[in-house]
């Protein structure tokens, strides 16, 4: 009943707000269209980075207990990456699949599964923010993306992290529109950025992103880049995509994505 | 006072900063409250705890059926009870066809679905909210507005005088005369709750929400009991701020809509004098 109460005030509220409504929305919608003043009301994000990189620093996501972990962990995005050579990929296990690290670093690397299984793992139980408002917990485990970037050694112009993802979001096998996504260095040092390979103490599903996916722990789900192919170092985003740094940035949500 | 003509006082009510910060607040609450509910239909489900998602089990839920003709139906489902809502709730109209959808068009922002643009409104003005509150606070309290204008005095805080202030409040009778000059008992405490503890909690309840913030303030989760918990806190807050608005502007109404608008854009209150109530 506490939640009814709202609502009905809210019709009480109808008349007022419909008038007011009726005349400033069509003119809001006017101006979520128009580019300066779109670029107006993107330039929010800049003052959110900064302000949450001087309160927040190099601190760690909140880890969870083993017994707050969510009986169900809900699926977002791609199910399953519509290319055939990625579903053969998946039925073979994953036995030949290998992930590139190139782009701005001294060493480009090929690892195979089992050559990321054998660094260093880290486990985390921490939560899952979806930008639609919903939250799962889950444990992850995986290698952090500092020990393989230390690996490949990152040159002197690299200042970004992209990661090249399986699925076409066109959801066509021969698709172009691939996800990817990008982080800066101070998230891809973070101890907590890793690439998962298990949820739950079980290798990813596919669902999840299968065989391996991006945890950046303080930031938004799509930035969580799931059927990860290859991690390129860049010095700049320009030339990927629309040039915002990741499939949803190229549609118009936020690159910061810890808000 | 030296007035001859006809008992009409003007006094000095509101001063320009307050004016100002009020009238910005106006339009920064109107843009968080649209742009909130466009951000809330991307998923219009209300947990309690730390997580929260589809399969697990919602306090509150719009949703839509197909009803019997094949037309949907909006469903507010609040625990385990269904509530048709269709046409405003669940399911409403949008370019005339009823659509699924949590909140309708008319009162979100943008009308139609985007929860991309929705979210650079809603921090946009976050911030220029927060800071008008900053500005609002810091000449509260050093004007004195705060001490002389807001705080009740301790006679106003007994039982006798409370119950008849709200009783007064409920047959609708305003104080006039000098008693119409001072803010009223239940408009002080109202006035305080709202940006002592409404607004405030929006701003903590919205911080939560942010897996940058929890990092850095992971006491915010203890405080409010989790993300999904606080999410349902920000949008219990935002639906009080709106009875708040919803009050406030029928009390305006009763009090005399022309000279408390105008008193808030000019300043200055007309009281007449020599009529009790």
């Amino acid at each position: 009943m506490k939640i009814l109460a709202p609502t009905r005030r809210r019709l009480i509220m109808t008349g007022a707000a419909a008038s007011v409504g009726g005349l400033l929305l069509p003119g809001c919608d006017r101006l979520s269209e128009a580019p300066t003043f779109r670029r107006f009301l993107d330039s929010a994000e800049t003052l959110n980075l900064h302000a949450q990189r001087l309160l927040i620093g190099q601190r760690l996501a909140r880890e969870f207990a083993a017994n707050q972990i969510s009986p169900t962990f809900r699926t977002n995005g791609t199910d399953l990456p519509p290319s055939p050579a990625y579903q053969a990929m998946a039925q073979a296990g994953f036995a030949g699949w290998k992930l590139r690290v190139d782009g701005l670093v001294g060493r480009p690397l090929d690892l195979s599964l089992d050559q990321l299984k054998a660094l260093a793992a880290r486990s985390q139980i921490t939560r899952h923010d979806c930008v639609e408002g919903w939250s799962a917990i889950g444990k992850w485990t995986g290698v952090p993306l500092a020990a393989v970037l230390r690996q490949a050694g990152l040159g002197p112009g690299a200042r970004y992290i992209v990661f090249h993802c399986a699925d076409s979001m066109d959801g066509q096998a021969q698709g172009t529109d691939f996800y990817y996504e990008s982080i800066d260095l101070i998230d891809a040092f973070h101890p907590q950025t890793i690439l998962a390979y298990a949820l739950n103490d079980r290798p990813i599903e596919v669902g999840h992103g299968a065989p391996l996916r991006l945890r950046v722990e303080r930031q938004l789900g799509y930035k969580q880049a799931k059927y990860i192919m290859r991690v390129e170092a860049v010095s700049n985003l320009s030339r990927l995509g629309k040039g915002r740094g990741g499939f949803w940035e190229d549609q118009g949500y936020e690159w910061y994505a810890g808000i | 006072m030296a007035e001859v003509n006809v008992g009409v006082e003007r006094i000095y009510r509101h001063r320009l900063l307050i004016r100002i910060t009020h009238w910005v607040n106006v339009v920064a609450l109107c843009v968080m409250l649209m742009s909130g509910l466009q951000i809330f239909n991307a998923h219009p489900r209300l947990y309690w705890g730390q997580y929260g998602a589809n399969a697990d089990p919602a306090l509150m839920e719009l949703g839509a059926m197909e009803g019997p003709d094949g037309s949907p139906v909006g469903i507010t489902r609040v625990g385990r009870r269904d509530l048709r809502t269709t046409g405003f709730l669940g399911v409403s109209r949008e370019h005339g066809q009823l659509t699924p959808r949590g909140f309708p068009a008319w009162i979100t922002l943008p009308s139609y679905q985007d929860l991309a643009t929705g979210r650079r409104w809603h921090f946009f003005f976050a911030w220029l909210l927060v800071l008008n509150g900053l500005v609002y606070w810091i000449h509260t309290i050093a004007s004195r507005h705060l001490a002389r204008d807001l705080a009740p005095r301790p006679a106003e805080l007994t039982p006798r005088h409370l119950v008849q202030d709200i009783w007064d409040h409920i047959r609708l009778r305003h104080p006039t005369g000098e008693a119409a000059k001072p803010y009223n008992t239940l408009q002080k405490l109202t006035y305080l709750a709202v940006i002592a503890i409404l607004l405030p909690l929006m701003l903590l309840t919205g911080l939560t929400l942010s897996p940058g913030m929890d990092a850095g303030f992971p006491f915010l989760l203890d405080l409010f009991g989790g993300r999904q918990s606080a999410r349902t806190l920000h949008f219990v807050s935002a639906s009080l701020i709106v009875l708040f608005v919803a009050v406030h502007l029928l009390e305006v109404l009763i009090a005399g809509a022309w000279n408390e608008i105008r008193s808030m854009v000019t300043g200055w209150y007309v009281v007449r004098r020599g009529r009790t109530p």
